[in-house]
């Protein structure tokens, strides 16, 4: 009955197949699903919500300011805020540096503290572990989509704000920080950049809140611990007491975006940028990949 | 009863291949507790559908937890379709369909949506056919008209359905389903098993947890018992209550009287144990102490005449495998481990 013999064998060979055969075949497949799922959520909507609508906040009570004061600022208040009287494309410069410090690093860190966390909560995770995801290759999706959520959220403010500067005030040349002045195209050029460099540096907050979101199976808990995390960051790094560990933090280096405004750039703050803020993604995102590689999922 | 299985006729030794589930003295520690699974030896025939049976808090879902590979046995090993796990989860786990302690499901995705992100997830699903293989998993599990709404507005026997059907989404060589009728309705419990039944015969092995007796009975060719975290027996269903009786262990003698007390005390006098009288219904196992031959049925019933009891009725019941579990454990089977 050689033949008998071989039918189960050649059953299980078949039905274990596909993945057997070349690994996986369609890897980018869960991170589109995983981007999907994150915009299609009420709590990322609502977020995006609220960063557009700072830029508007903003524009309005520069414009009912500027009419009544006959546009003269007194030079207190955020970066770029006397410019925007006088030429609204300084709106996106200014709508950055205002949600910069605290609105975009906690609107992430409620998307990064959620992304695994509210998945083991609501039990999903342990689905998609057996469909089998892959636990390397889901953190990467979650990383992926946290990293888009930085850039849609940056864009939600800058588009706002380009809308509202737009609307309410004149566009044209720009003054530059250093007195040279660039066309209007040259200005939307560099305020694109701006954006850029902002989004990138919120990577630091996306990892560290991947990271808090693999250590508990409480999306609230993780989301809370990260956006806690982000304000201690930011007070620590107000205290001129702790000087020395400033460099260290990653919220130190954000405003240097603000070099992007000097002809010719000056590019050395936004490394020291953009540097810390692969440290930070590279050692959170092991501790993240390290702690859920080898985790109990059992919620 | 489904047919047994083909492996065991004309086969010296099965082959470990026919296993589809095997692990050696696998064993679980949660953080700070007493062993949650204790050397656990299970062996799963290929084609079986194979009952997983123990109260709450046996260890049926941590068991369940190690094959799937979501969490480390603390020792011991198993192996599902001949690879190891936890190692081998990419190469197994597409050819394995599972519902784990009870479905989870997004709330805010509608039932539709939630079976392609879950087919998402799987990189050998090809996502060229998955609007077809989600629509024909729908239509399997009798979800295709409410596909379109909101998984937080489904039913509990909705969500269970729909976590059939992400088992589903591929064909599979094993379906693991921890108390797939948990919280359902009596007509959502004989659908699901209607179900299970179904997918059995198209030849998938079925691994299939539960606390209900009488559902394994009903649809399982195999069984194996846990109680607080060890097993008890395995083996096919129909030899399990002979392996623990005897063979040709009659099970429970029954006998409806108007004599209820005097029936127990003739009885107990001719060696029953587990008496029980119920109204005008008297039964007692008919399983004697160890070593002893089992008393003779037709001796009881002139013996009760004997003294007088008035017989209504007087039979015996096969042995369920219930009275298989007291017997093992010597405690009743909704005992919390
Ligand atoms: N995540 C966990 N942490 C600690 N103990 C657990 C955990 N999950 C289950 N247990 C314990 O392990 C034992 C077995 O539980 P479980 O496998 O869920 O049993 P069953 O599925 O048979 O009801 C129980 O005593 C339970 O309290
Ligand atoms: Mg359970």
């Amino acid at each position: 009955m050689s033949r008998a013999e071989a039918g189960p064998t050649a059953a299980a060979a078949a039905a274990a197949g596909p993945a057997v055969a070349g690994g996986p075949r369609w890897p980018a497949g869960l991170v589109r699903s995983e981007i999907a799922l994150t915009f299609r959520r009420w709590r990322t909507r609502v977020l995006l919500a609220v960063l557009a609508a700072v830029p508007v906040l903003v524009g309005i009570a520069v414009r009912i300011q500027s009419g009544r004061a006959g546009g003269g600022a007194d030079g207190r208040g955020p970066a770029f805020l006397a410019q925007i009287a006088g030429n609204g494309l300084f709106l996106v410069f200014t709508a950055l540096a205002v949600t910069l410090p605290v609105f975009l690093p906690m609107a992430v860190g409620v998307i990064a503290g959620d992304a695994v966390a509210g998945e083991a909560h609501t039990g999903t995770l342990r689905y998609l572990l057996v469909a089998p995801a892959g636990r390397t290759r889901l953190l990467v999706a979650k990383f992926a989509a946290v990293a888009v959520f930085c850039l849609a959220g940056t864009l939600a403010v800058a588009l706002s704000a380009l809308a509202t500067g737009a609307v309410l005030f004149p566009l044209g040349r720009i003054t530059l920080l250093d007195g040279s002045t660039l066309p209007l195209g040259a200005g939307l050029l560099r305020a694109l950049a701006v954006a850029a460099v902002v989004a990138l540096s919120l990577l630091g907050v996306a990892a560290l809140g991947l990271f808090v979101s693999t250590l508990t199976d409480s999306g609230i808990a993780a989301m809370a611990t990260t956006v806690g995390l982000v304000i201690t960051a930011q007070i620590l790094d107000g205290i001129p007491q702790l000087q020395a560990l400033g460099p260290y933090l990653f919220p130190h280096h954000w405003l240097s975006f603000a070099d992007l405004l000097r002809q010719p750039v000056y590019w050395d703050g936004m490394a020291q940028n953009l540097g810390l803020q692969a440290v930070y993604a590279a050692v959170c995102g092991s501790a993240a990949w390290a702690r859920f590689t080898t985790r109990d999922i059992t919620a | 009863m489904p047919a047994p299985p083909a492996a065991e006729p004309g086969r010296a030794a099965p082959g470990e291949e026919d296993r589809v589930i095997e692990t050696r003295g696998l064993t679980k520690v949660y953080r700070g507790g007493r062993p949650a699974v204790d050397g656990l030896d299970l062996a799963v025939p290929r084609g079986s559908v194979f009952g997983f049976l123990g109260p709450n808090g046996s260890g049926k879902t941590t068991t369940i937890r190690m094959l799937m590979g979501l969490i480390e046995p603390t020792a011991g090993t198993a192996r599902v379709l001949g690879r190891p796990m936890p190692g081998a989860a990419r190469q197994v786990l597409p050819a394995v369909g599972a519902l784990i302690e009870g479905p989870a499901l997004y709330g805010f995705l509608s039932g539709r949506d939630n079976l392609r992100r879950f087919d998402a997830a799987d990189p050998a699903a090809d996502p060229r056919t998955r609007t077809a293989r989600v629509g024909r998993a729908l239509e399997r599990v009798g979800l295709a008209a409410a596909a379109g709404k909101k998984a937080r507005s489904y039913s509990l026997g909705m969500k269970q359905r729909l976590g059939l059907a992400a088992a589903l989404l591929q064909p599979r060589a094993l379906l693991v389903l921890d108390e797939p009728t948990n919280g359902l309705d009596p007509q959502g419990m004989r659908e699901i098993r209607a179900l299970v039944r179904e997918l059995a015969a198209d030849g998938t092995t079925v691994f299939l947890s539960s606390h209900l007796l009488d559902e394994i009975e009903q649809v399982c060719t195999h069984a194996a018992v846990m109680a607080r975290g060890r097993l008890v027996t395995q083996g096919p269903v129909a030899g399990l209550t002979d392996a623990v009786f005897g063979p040709g262990g009659r099970g429970r003698l029954a006998v409806a009287t108007p004599d209820p007390g005097e029936a127990l005390r003739v009885l107990a006098e001719h060696g029953l144990t587990g008496l029980r009288a119920d109204g005008e219904h008297v039964t007692g196992e008919l399983a004697p102490p160890e070593g002893a031959p089992p008393p003779d049925v037709a001796e009881l019933n002139a013996a009760l005449v004997r003294a007088g009891v008035r017989v209504r009725a007087f039979g015996t019941e096969r042995a369920s495998l219930e009275d298989a579990f007291v017997r093992l454990t010597g405690e009743g089977f909704d005992v919390a481990g």
